[in-house]
């Protein structure tokens, strides 16, 4: 393609970024853990994006997952356990201009900031999630989560945790205003980035669960799902994710679902296997709290001292000589 | 129509209203009533009004028929007029208690006044009261003065349940036994004149009445209801200054007693709101754009206001999904370069403790209004205490350094808010604003502030950050350090809750731990270093010094005006910075013989037989204080519920003095 010198000017001045652009310190996670397959999509993001490191947020709560902001070289929050959901609303209602994303575990999530998650999803503000779920408590070292299964043998349940797994994505899609869910697996990271792009340029309050292995904990836990590849399921759809030939070949168990089917999504989503991977739910029409919220007008100090006099006009008792006429109407008249 | 119209055929204590010369009344009156009510029986004319320096009235109905509105009103016209106000809310706890209760009583007191009044005084004057049950809740709880006058409605003589004829009956006998002046007045069937719902208009009738009473001017009412009602078609308008007229016409007619408070009207505008309202004010003119909020009594009304008019300046109320995520949204919105406040009671403030703590550690500035109630639990949830101050200092887990000023005037509720802010940005600090259930819904009027540019928050910092800045640059004399917000340049790192290095890294080395918690701490230490001595009200020494801090202030200063008139030497201080405290506090209580805290909490009472100087446990301020100025500094704290009077303070002091006196 031949660009003109105005374009190859504009495209000179523009930033370029690497890879080394967001690679933050080196991550302190055990070798195997599927949060290091997540860090590396997401910074492959940011450079395929072109985003701004200084206009870019990750934020997270307690957990494993949650100190992926320390190995971004974005701004970074990371805060405290179950409540990245409204730090980030705060941050994205302040700062429209910022891309947020924000990375939580199944703890962190599903269990101890469970109400904020219901809240985020019905606010729907425009961040990129990443439930980086597996299935268990990695860092105060193997307790039974949310998710895990039925069973599960852990420091808290010794004799096998006695309920049924909750799943994210059932409960993320029976919430009103959800806008986009999809599910993804770490060992199939090609398709993991498709996802988390197609997350970040989704308007709104994307979701987006990552079924991850804890190498430490639960090493054997996808095993099967390791072995045979039929038991991942692949949605595939013009308006979903589309499968390069190799790994449609690998992967062979596709199934073709438009994201925009709320009800086939709700199907999809109780599948447990095989598991389903892709783009679940989409509906780009859902409206934005932050959206909704903002007020347009500049905030110049003369806008707010207008404001401001016109509320103290209506409780001022004037002096005699001057009853009547407000700050405000004088300043205005 | 005759007087006779509203008056029940078995009427037995019609009073003041009496038709004259009917032998049945007067002979009833001649027989059981005191000696007001006979006079009262004469009706005077022309310009009978009393003049007096100040009085207390107070409306009380069940909840929902519009006490507070009418109270408020009342006051407001007192205000227009010149007048000193302050309103105290009577507040059931629950939204509609059963009718008729002695529980349910809400309503009003408003305290008039010639000169400027800081405080809700101690004892009524004259009650209003729409039934016998919700003013003998007033009775019971001794808030009467003796022998005042009770204007109650008597469509409760002629009710069709015989059980409330003759409960009324009974409480009328009895209180007019008490010595008080009952005068029975028709408000429910006067009102029927003009409104098919009486229940409905009865507030603003008994507005009117009270116009009268207090020779305020019809005028002002008119507009006061056209205020109130603004927002209704002109026909609502119209049938309430109807019935305001109707009521000061019937006032006119029917009431033997009417007064007359100097008013002069100041030469300065003077706003009147409550202090909940001036907090969103303050809010509005402190430059900040956001406010997350949960509801919660008694803060919520503050909520209620800025929802209505903060968007009007560009700002937005978010009511979060509970406490803690209405404090994480506005500690991501502070972190995000918008200081944004949030607003809650007691319970609330527990909740919001860890976040508090993730400022504290990151330096986010952000304020946290606490407007306390009765605690523990869910305690008192529409009664004042001043249960939260350690809470405040001392919250969160861990060393958590953080700023605490205590609001304590309606005035201050405003401009507490925006040093607030103001603190918080220039230190990154957390500052936590107290207020209380009783300031909250108090109303007097103040100086109407003059909008400063300065109170604004400057723009959000975009510019690059230096080459090689560290995020945390502690100064090592004043622990600040410049903070990096998301959009500057050069300025990316992780901010975290973990113990970390000036670089923002996570760091469990002992020194590095302990250089954070250094910096966080000497950050106080800078700003007390800007504070100024508060001024001693009174003589600079004497025999005793009342310390307080908060909505205690005007009723402690009343106190210690009576007790010097008294002869006593006493003077008293009142504390707006709690965390830091300012300097010279020790010089100051150096000059008194005694120093004692008067505060709204509970502190342990010395004549339990199992409470001992080794046991005891002092008021929050009394703990505080003493620790900080090794004084041995008494206190005396009550925790009722309800704003502590002039009168108990001045008791309390004078017990302790002649204790001291025997002691030697």
């Amino acid at each position: 393609m031949t660009m003109s010198a105005g374009q190859c000017l504009i495209r000179l001045s523009e930033e370029h970024h690497t890879l080394e652009d967001y690679q933050g310190g080196v991550p302190r996670w055990c070798v195997g853990c599927g949060d290091n397959a997540i860090l590396a999509a997401v910074q492959r993001l940011c450079r395929d994006e072109e985003l701004r490191p200084d206009r870019t947020v990750f934020v997270s709560g307690i957990g494993c997952s949650s100190r992926l902001p320390h190995y971004m070289k974005t701004y970074g929050f990371h805060g405290i356990h179950g409540r990245a959901f409204p730090v980030a609303e705060g941050i994205r209602m302040a700062r429209p201009d910022l891309h947020v994303f924000v990375s939580t575990g199944d703890g962190d999530c599903c269990s101890i900031g469970a109400g904020h998650w219901i809240h985020a999803v019905r606010y729907n503000m425009n961040m990129t999630v990443m439930l980086h779920d597996n299935h268990v408590y990695g860092l105060t070292k193997k307790q039974a989560s949310p998710t895990s299964p039925a069973g599960l043998k852990s420091n808290t349940t010794p004799r096998g945790s006695e309920l049924a797994a909750l799943n994210p994505l059932s409960v993320t899609l029976g919430v009103q205003n959800v806008s986009f869910v999809a599910q993804a697996v770490d060992w199939v990271p090609e398709v993991m980035y498709d996802i988390i792009a197609a997350a970040f340029r989704h308007r709104g309050f994307s979701f987006v669960r990552i079924i991850q292995r804890c190498p430490e904990y639960l090493p054997r836990m996808f095993e099967p799902w390791l072995h045979d590849p039929q038991k991942t399921l692949l949605l595939t759809h013009p308006d979903g994710i589309q499968l390069n030939p190799e790994l449609a070949q690998t992967y062979r168990n596709h199934r073709e679902h438009d994201p925009s089917d709320i009800d086939r999504a709700r199907e999809i989503a109780s599948l447990e296997d095989p598991i389903p991977v892709g783009i679940l739910y989409r509906n780009p029409n859902v409206p934005c709290y932050e959206d909704l919220r903002h007020p347009a007008p500049m905030r110049t100090p003369e806008f707010i001292r207008a404001g401001f006099e016109r509320e103290l006009d209506r409780v001022t008792v004037w002096p005699e000589d001057d009853a009547g006429a407000g700050l405000a109407e004088r300043a205005s008249g | 129509m005759g007087p006779s119209g509203w008056l029940p055929a078995n009427a037995a204590t019609p009073a003041s209203m009496s038709p004259e010369g009917d032998p049945r009344t007067m002979s009833r009156l001649l027989a059981t009533e005191p000696e007001g009510v006979r006079k009262a029986a004469r009706r005077v004319r022309a310009d009978r009004a009393v003049t007096l320096s100040e009085h207390i009235v107070e409306v009380i109905s069940d909840s929902g028929e519009g006490a507070q509105r009418c109270g408020q009103s009342l006051a407001a016209i007192a205000a227009r007029m010149g007048n000193g106000i302050w309103t105290t809310e009577i507040i059931p706890a629950e939204i509609q208690p059963p009718a008729r209760s002695v529980a349910g009583a809400s309503g009003i007191r408003i305290r008039i006044g010639s000169q400027r009044i800081t405080n809700g005084g101690d004892e009524t004057d004259l009650v209003v009261a729409f039934n016998e049950q919700v003013l003998l809740g007033r009775v019971q709880a001794g808030e009467l003065k003796r022998g005042a006058t009770i204007v109650l409605e008597s469509m409760w003589r002629e009710h069709r349940d015989p059980k409330i004829v003759a409960s009324y009956g009974q409480v009328v006998e009895a209180l007019v036994a008490d010595g008080y002046r009952v005068v029975e007045a028709p408000l429910e069937q006067e009102c029927r004149r003009l409104v098919s719902d009486p229940r409905r208009g009865k507030n603003m009738f008994v507005l009117g009445m009270l116009c009268n009473v207090y020779s305020l001017d019809l005028g002002l009412g008119h507009e006061q209801v056209a205020r109130i009602f603004g927002k209704k078609d002109a026909a609502v308008i119209q049938a309430n200054q109807q019935l305001l007229e109707a009521g000061w016409q019937w006032a006119q007619e029917h009431l033997d007693f009417q007064y007359r408070i100097p008013a002069r009207r100041s030469t300065e505008a003077q706003i009147v709101v409550n202090g909940n309202i001036a907090l969103a004010l303050g809010v509005l003119a402190s430059g900040m754009e956001i406010c997350a909020m949960y509801p919660i009594t008694p803060a919520t009304s503050a909520s209620h206001y800025l929802s209505e008019v903060f968007e009007r300046v560009g700002g937005i109320v978010h009511q979060a999904e509970d406490e803690i995520a209405a404090c994480a949204f506005a500690v991501g919105a502070s972190y995000a370069g918008k200081c944004a406040v949030t607003i809650t009671s007691g319970p609330g403030f527990s909740l919001k403790q860890e976040v508090i703590g993730l400022a504290v550690m990151a330096e986010i500035p952000l304020v946290v209004v606490n407007v306390q109630r009765g605690g523990p639990s869910t305690g008192q949830p529409t009664k004042m205490e001043q249960g939260d101050m350690l809470a405040a200092l001392f919250g969160s887990h861990g060393d958590a350094p953080k700023v605490v000023l205590a609001a304590s005037t309606i005035e201050d509720c405003f401009y507490s808010i925006i040093t607030a802010r103001k603190i918080a940005e220039t230190f990154n600090m957390v500052v936590v604003v107290l207020s209380d259930a009783s300031l909250a819904t108090a109303q007097q009027p103040f100086p109407r502030p003059v909008f400063s540019e300065d109170w604004l928050a400057p723009p959000v910092d975009q510019s690059p950050v230096p080459e090689g800045a560290k995020p945390y640059d502690w100064d090592p004399v004043t622990g600040l350090a410049r903070r990096f917000v998301p959009g500057q340049p050069r300025g990316m790192h992780t901010l975290t809750g973990l113990a970390h290095d000036r670089l923002s890294h996570v760091a469990y080395e002992p020194a590095v731990n302990e250089e954070g918690l250094h910096y966080r701490s000497l950050k106080l230490a800078a700003l007390q270093k800007t504070l100024v001595t508060p001024p001693v009200f009174g003589e600079p020494e004497g025999d005793m010094l009342v310390v307080g801090w908060g909505s205690t202030r005007g009723a402690i200063e009343e106190a210690v005006e009576r007790l010097c008139a008294e002869g006593r030497r006493v003077s008293s201080l009142h504390l707006r910075f709690i965390q830091p405290l300012p300097s010279g506090l020790k010089q100051i209580m150096g000059r008194f013989k005694k120093v004692m805290t008067v505060e709204s909490n509970w502190s342990d009472r010395l004549e339990d037989e199992i409470i001992d100087e080794d046991n005891r446990r002092y008021s929050a301020l009394a703990t505080v204080l003493r620790a900080r100025t090794l004084v041995d500094i008494d206190c005396w704290s009550e925790a009722r519920g309800e704003p502590i009077k002039p009168r108990a303070i001045c008791d309390a002091v004078r017990a302790r003095l002649t204790d001291e006196g025997a002691g030697r």
